[in-house]
């Protein structure tokens, strides 16, 4: 669907919060907390799209609201939406999709965001508050200045602040020890985030099922590469700035897609021929397809080498 | 109401009985002379003015009908409606695409007035005339599923989405053919599929996992499914076997035309907002033999897949002891001439 931007407002110097609302006024689908939707951006003969976390509230279907920390390294969507688009502005909006959900059966929810990985929780808080279920929400920031997050929190007893610079940066440990049983753990952030907090919940002895966390990717930007696709009898040269999902997608051949970010598996596709290395960067295929080389994610993997040949 | 109800029966006397018309939008399930399963999903969107896709929740001259049936056996087990405590936000969800599509759908049948989260619920057929306030449970008779489940033709799962599978959390089903709810609730996609045979071999559920957990709001899908059933009866429950299992005895050469009904579950699949569930209707349309041959494509058709059929696809569906004498009946109606493609009469 078409949406108008009806606002844009800086949190910090690197994130944008945007509002979209339908241009009649009508009301959009509601959404789950923790949902994305993908927004299209008409850049020059391409068409980019990025998925961003919904952090607007989930029953309030009167408009979304995006945060976007702008990439300077990235591909160019998060510039785009940065320095191109005001608001009155109408932009391409998918529907919401939920690949990092509440379980619903937990006695407890504890968030963890570090950085822009709040903006998932931001929706799920006001999906907790409103089904009254309990929570705690850890956000952890550098410094006080780069915590786009503020901005967007509730003033609840159960939001902690954790900030580096100011000496109090969050212990994984401490968050998990002492939860209740039936509690479920939830993380969004880098990598070292989520990884520490799988760690300590891995020698507290927490159940594998109750630690969550949201490994949604951009797509990298890489080094071109040159691609045979053998149903469609065409071959292409994915560009720096390009995923091969979106050189796929300029070339109108048809790829089904949800995430954009290597985790739905929508767009997996068969590889017929391989002779060099194939960059995985999904969350989907697991180590033995990966080290096989017989399917890729072209939402965000990549390929070095002399020729790939793939089945679209 | 352009709409005329049948008074019938599907237990007992067994009055139920199609119309002309209701013959003529039956949901014949078979596109070829054979069948082998399939995933054969596709949008559930508005297809054939007058047909059972034209509508999200079809609704026709068995409405009534069904829902005094689904209320005997609901008074008779209780547990055929169940939610597990997590899955109540799933059921304002499924309530909500209910009343929100039947009043779209058939405003002559169904009012909706929102105000907020005061609602006000018109059900003409049921008579039924209901005030409540949105997710409040406490403003209602009974929990949000079971209140519109006993307002919808056809049985609903609701299905929990996590660790990249489905969970059958809550549901309502009264119209089943041969598998419980009570025995399948708290199980995962694979495990309540675990009886059917041959699909696990061809990588079939694997592939509609895949495809069910990345169903998307506004895009709901739909399948056919199809089963025999001795007497037009909705609850062939594992629970009541006892009661309809011996019936099947029952056939003989002079009455299968009548007795025998072709059973043909349309399967929906929509996901829901707030809670991110799936929710399943399993809507059940009975046709008896000597009503669908009527119809001289389907008489042809029907002969042949089911003499064709692999023996443990009979087996499983319940129908193996017939067998011959309903490819000898329908043997009648197979003149050998060519059938053309798709579900629909000629």
């Amino acid at each position: 669907m078409m949406l108008r931007v009806a606002s844009v407002e800086p949190l910090s110097p690197l994130v944008t919060k945007f509002r979209f609302v339908h241009p009649d006024g009508a009301a959009l689908p509601l959404f789950s907390g923790g949902a994305h939707v993908v927004v299209e951006m008409p850049d020059g003969e391409m068409i980019r799209r990025n998925a961003y976390s919904l952090v607007s509230d989930p029953m309030d279907g009167s408009g979304y609201e995006i945060a976007v920390r702008r990439e300077d390294l990235g591909r160019g969507g998060s510039l785009y939406m940065h320095t191109r688009v005001a608001e009155g502005d109408l932009l391409g909006v998918g529907a919401p999709a939920n690949l990092f959900g509440l379980d619903l059966r937990a006695r407890k929810h504890v968030l963890v965001a570090g950085g822009i990985g709040i903006t998932p929780f931001i929706a799920q808080i006001r999906q907790l508050t409103r089904l009254q279920l309990p929570f705690e929400l850890h956000y952890c920031a550098r410094s006080r200045s780069e915590a786009a997050g503020l901005a967007l929190l509730p003033d609840l007893p159960q939001v902690h602040v954790h900030i580096s610079d100011e000496g109090n940066r969050m212990d994984p440990a401490e968050v998990l020890s002492g939860q209740p049983l039936g509690t479920h753990a939830y993380t969004c952030g880098p990598e070292g985030l989520v990884a520490a907090m799988a760690d300590a919940g891995a020698r507290l002895g927490w159940p594998e099922a109750a630690l969550h966390s949201e490994t949604f990717l951009a797509p990298p930007p890489g080094k071109p590469f040159r691609v045979t696709l053998a149903r469609s009898a065409l071959t292409l040269t994915v560009g720096p700035d390009q995923s091969l999902l979106e050189a796929l997608e300029a070339a109108g051949v048809d790829a089904p897609w949800l995430c954009r970010g290597g985790v739905c598996g929508q767009c997996e596709t068969a590889v017929l021929s391989c002779h060099g290395r194939i960059e995985h960067h999904d969350h989907w295929l697991d180590d033995d397809e990966k080290a096989a080389q017989t399917k890729i994610m072209p939402c965000v993997s990549r390929f070095q080498g002399q020729d790939l040949i793939l089945d679209r | 109401m352009t709409l005329r109800f049948n008074d019938e029966t599907f237990r007992g006397d067994y009055t139920y009985h199609n119309s002309a018309a209701a013959v003529r939008r039956f949901p014949f399930p078979f596109d070829q002379d054979s069948y082998m399963y399939s995933v054969n999903i596709e949008p559930h969107r508005p297809t054939r003015a007058g047909s059972v896709f034209e509508h999200r929740f079809d609704v026709d001259e068995h409405y009534v009908a069904e829902m005094q049936d689904r209320a005997i056996t609901l008074a008779d087990d209780p547990l055929r409606c169940q939610s597990l405590p997590h899955m109540e936000l799933a059921g304002w969800d499924f309530l909500e695409l209910v009343m929100v599509c039947k009043s779209e759908d058939y405003p002559d049948m169904f009012t909706l007035h929102r105000d907020g989260d005061r609602w006000h619920w018109i059900n003409r057929p049921l008579g039924i005339d209901q005030r409540f306030t949105f997710m409040d449970t406490s403003t209602l008779p009974c929990g949000p599923l079971e209140y519109i489940g006993r307002q919808t033709q056809g049985d609903h799962a609701l299905l929990d989405q996590r660790e990249g599978n489905l969970w059958m959390d809550a549901g309502i089903v009264t119209s089943q053919a041969d598998w419980s709810l009570d025995f399948n609730i708290g199980m995962n996609f694979f495990e309540w599929h675990a009886p059917v045979p041959k699909a696990h071999e061809l990588g079939i559920f694997q592939r509609a996992l895949k495809f069910l957990t990345n169903v998307q709001q506004g895009k709901p899908s739909r399948r056919l499914n199809w089963t025999m059933t001795v007497n037009p009866r909705l609850d062939t429950s594992p629970e009541n076997y006892h009661k309809w299992g011996p019936e099947k005895r029952t056939i003989t050469p002079e009455n299968v035309g009548a007795k025998q009904y072709l059973r043909v579950e349309l399967q929906s699949f929509y996901r829901l907002p707030r809670s991110n569930a799936l929710v399943f209707p399993i809507r059940c349309y009975l046709i008896s033999l000597e009503d669908l041959v009527t119809v001289p494509k389907w008489g042809r058709r029907f002969h042949r897949v089911l003499r064709d059929l692999p023996d443990e696809l009979a087996e499983y569906k319940g129908f193996a002891v017939n067998r011959s004498m309903i490819v000898d009946y329908l043997a009648r109606f197979d003149d050998g001439a060519e059938t053309s493609a798709g579900i629909f009469p000629d």
